[in-house]
């Protein structure tokens, strides 16, 4: 790769067929990682996992159109923002559990198990941390991306 | 059988890591070693590590030849070859020997079950109500290491966030839009 290639992939993102495909398929890779947050108390997966995948939506995106673009639909304070209220949603669904005498005791309603509202508070701790991994992982990456425009 | 096989593949490919000359090859190695681990996770039946691990290998793996792919310097490692190699060899003899005496101790795999685990597996579904039961005792019976676990990773953002920010380089940068 020669110089003048490297600057016209930072800059405008990489070639035609590669953005085509990613626009048919992040909406893809985002709702299956919203599908693995949501099922994670029925089958494999769960807050982590998806939380990773829904990050890997956001930098495909990146890689694909360039940061300037990404950066137009996920600025750097929404990144902070919405990490902070994930951790804030799991702290309090574990201070919630005081109602109920014990720290992260689970209050609400069991449910039938195979229901997708089953299972109490878990569902909600899966959303918490997906929100949050997937939100703190990407703005991992899009501190490394900036600083490392930043430097040439 | 598979799993000895598959643990050959990572150690091969660990030792290519270290051993190439090309930056970028060497991170292709890394990623078929962390991808030999998930498929050792999924015959090993633990399918939520090895989703974790796919998709957690993918996102390092991009990382990391983003921040390889325009730098490739060649690790030059000269002189006292000798004396690097014998010390390896004596570090590598203690560490089998010790591993030897230390997994002649363990008991063989998931047999003689603990009974903290008995009792996860027989009330897992009934007290929490979630079918799938590392899901149960990561966020119901062990949710406290949960919450440790969501401190380390915010603390890890935070931290990276102050360090590479852009407010500290404005003499260099002159541009602050982000």
């Amino acid at each position: 790769m020669n110089i003048k290639n490297q600057d016209s992939y930072t800059e405008t993102g990489m070639t035609l067929i590669v953005k085509t495909v990613t626009r048919l398929t992040v909406g893809l890779i985002l709702v299956y990682g919203i599908y693995i947050v949501l099922h994670g108390h029925l089958s494999p997966g769960g807050g982590f996992a998806g939380g990773v995948i829904i990050a890997l939506s956001f930098v495909h995106l990146m890689l694909a159109f360039g940061r300037d673009i990404a950066l137009r639909k996920v600025s750097k304070n929404t990144v902070s923002i919405l990490e902070s209220i994930g951790a804030l949603m799991f702290l309090s669904i574990a201070i919630a559990g005081f109602l109920g005498g014990v720290f992260f005791l689970n209050i609400l309603d069991k449910g039938s198990p195979f229901r997708l509202f089953s299972a109490g508070t878990i569902p909600l701790s899966n959303i918490a941390i997906g929100l949050k991994v997937g939100v703190g992982l990407f703005a991992i990456f899009l501190t490394l991306v900036i600083l490392e425009g930043s430097k040439r | 059988m598979e799993l000895h096989i598959l643990l050959l593949f990572m150690i091969l490919a660990a030792i290519i890591a270290i051993e190439i000359k090309d930056l970028l090859s060497s991170v292709i190695a890394i990623g078929s070693a962390g991808f030999a681990l998930c498929l050792a996770f999924l015959i090993l039946k633990a399918p939520d590590l090895a989703i974790t691990q796919l998709v957690v290998e993918i996102l390092c793996l991009i990382i990391l030849i983003r921040a390889t792919i325009r730098k490739d310097l060649p690790l030059i490692i000269e002189g006292r070859w000798f004396f690097n190699t014998i010390s390896t060899l004596i570090f590598i003899a203690a560490f089998l020997l010790f591993a030897y005496y230390a997994l002649k101790e363990l008991p063989s795999f998931g047999h003689p079950m603990m009974s903290v685990v008995k009792k996860y597996l027989e009330e897992g579904t009934s007290k929490t109500g979630a079918v799938n039961l590392v899901t149960s005792v990561i966020l119901d019976f062990r949710a406290y290491d949960t919450l440790a676990e969501a401190t380390v990773l915010f603390t890890a953002v935070i931290g990276i966030m102050a360090v590479l920010r852009r407010k500290g380089r404005k003499e260099i940068s002159e541009k602050d839009e982000y």
